[in-house]
């Protein structure tokens, strides 16, 4: 047993952070699903949906920086911040998400590999934070990749209803991103065991159960029901809209769990004790 | 070359936070902020506990993490080893803070004053381009900077010694460097076993722990 200072929840990053990842996040995943399922009439509002929700997120990290007047400075540095890298990747998919919102021809795949790279940005923008065990952990990478996919696709098949446009090929690769989801939670939560404060590991478990049953169970039973025709076809889009509602609803308190909850430093260790006075 | 490093004699240090208050005094740092801070760490189960003082703060990392990760190039490293903050770049977006593996780095979003008004010296001293940025131990960069204009020599003359190391009651904590096998820090170190801290995280920090004499 030891006494001193215990590894502590960061307090740099709050929920302001937390937002960018989740918005930053579903909104990336949403550009994806649009490319990805040319939602014809509805493809403009999904695609300006989702950007909008990437610059939700990052309105949020503006207010959370301590100069926001400062702010264009966060492309100083693509080198080696990860952080200016997703500020120059978001650069670009704007013009480029809104061209495609406009059906300039080419621009909506174009559009999707930039919001493919804005989520990888903020996976690896989170690894580098070296001192907080739960984030440096490297299954952490494709976690925030298919989290993000999965709540993009949530909230595709959650405005469903709206659009009509979820064929069953989407809908089986929502599954599959559900699944791909919990698979790399688990794995992460494995490799986290030894490395992570306690404290950190009872958050990630609290979010864990949320994940695996509403974020995972649920949308699985509901999208292997449509599939399976066991409900009628007037009301798949609304039972589709309720497992998309649980899968980006599960992934945001994921990721809220993770950046706010699972935050806690590594705290200090020393390698051998002081030998002090004399030997025996 | 030159690599300025910071050793602490774990075996000497008794917890007088001599060097803490000395810190801030020397860089007006606000409340609840120490640039220089000594841990309190008991080990052990009664009856066989051991109790170690332990300095910490920025540990002047060769390949620092939270260089890296500054999106705004606020955070650099110097030829000598000695990471600084530019605090007219930094956004004060707390990346860097996440990424110190050693607690190091602190952001004060308004300004701060021991009895709430601020004090006389508080007054003189404060500085608001500090506010709301990222700020941490910096060597006393100014002071060694200083001395070696002077053909001082940082960590032997106390004018261009940091002034943590200067204020230590039992020499616990050692400046030099370490590029130079004569120094005090290079002898002491070749005289003694050490370690740093969180060396698996290959940092390679600029902070050594001294903890007992070398092996015979």
């Amino acid at each position: 047993m030891s006494f001193g200072p215990a590894p502590w929840q960061q307090t740099n990053w709050d929920w302001r952070a937390a937002g960018n990842f989740i918005c930053g996040g579903a909104g990336a995943g949403l550009i994806v699903l649009a490319a990805l399922s040319a939602a014809g009439p509805a493809f403009t509002a999904l695609m300006l949906a989702g950007l909008a929700l990437v610059g939700l997120g990052l309105f949020c990290v503006w207010l959370e920086i301590g100069r926001p007047l400062r702010a264009l400075h966060v492309f100083f540095n693509p080198r080696t911040s990860w952080m200016t890298r997703e500020a120059f990747t978001a650069t670009l998919l704007f013009p480029v998400g809104l061209a495609a919102a406009a059906a300039v021809p080419g621009c909506a795949w174009v559009a999707a590999v930039l919001a493919l790279a804005f989520v990888y940005c903020q996976g690896r923008m989170l690894q580098g934070a070296k001192g907080i065990p739960a984030w440096r952990e490297a299954l952490l990478l494709p976690l925030i990749v298919t989290t993000g996919l999965a709540e993009g696709a949530g909230l595709f098949f959650l405005t469903a209803p709206l659009h009509a446009t979820g064929t069953q090929a989407l809908l089986a690769m929502f599954g599959a991103l559900v699944l791909a989801r919990m698979l790399v939670w688990f794995a992460y939560r494995r490799r986290l065991a030894a490395a992570a404060a306690p404290g950190a590991t009872a958050a990630l478990d609290r979010a864990g159960r949320t994940l695996q049953i509403a974020g995972t169970l649920v949308p699985l039973l509901l999208i292997g029901a449509i599939m399976a025709g066991a409900v009628w076809a007037a009301q798949a889009p609304l039972v589709a809209a309720i497992a998309g509602l649980a899968a980006a609803a599960a992934g945001a308190y994921t990721k809220y769990t993770i950046v706010t909850r699972a935050g806690f430093n590594q705290g200090f260790a020393l390698a051998h004790l002081p030998v002090r006075g004399a030997r025996p | 070359m030159t690599r300025w490093a910071m050793v602490a004699d774990l075996r000497r240090c008794v917890g007088c936070q001599t060097c803490t208050t000395a810190c801030r005094h020397a860089n007006a740092t606000p409340p609840g902020v120490q640039w220089r801070r000594v841990l309190d760490m008991e080990f052990g189960e009664y009856p066989n506990v051991q109790r170690a003082f332990v300095p910490v703060g920025c540990q002047h990392c060769d390949d620092p993490p939270c260089m890296h990760v500054c999106p705004s190039k606020a955070t650099k490293k110097r030829a000598d080893g000695i990471v600084t903050i530019d605090y007219d770049l930094c956004i004060g977006c707390g990346y860097c803070a996440v990424a110190c593996p050693y607690q190091a780095r602190y952001k004060t979003d308004k300004a701060l004053f021991a009895y709430g008004e601020p004090t006389q010296s508080e007054a003189k001293r404060h500085d608001g381009a500090r506010l709301a940025v990222a700020t941490k131990c910096t060597f006393c960069v100014d002071r060694i900077d200083a001395g070696v204009e002077k053909g001082l020599t940082p960590g032997i003359d106390p004018e261009a010694t940091p002034a943590c190391v200067n204020a230590c009651i039992a020499s616990a904590l050692v400046f030099g460097d370490l590029d130079d096998p004569q120094s005090n820090v290079s002898e002491l170190l070749a005289e003694h076993q050490h370690f740093r801290m969180h060396e698996e995280l290959g940092t390679g920090p600029g902070f050594y722990y001294v903890w007992d004499k070398a092996l015979p």
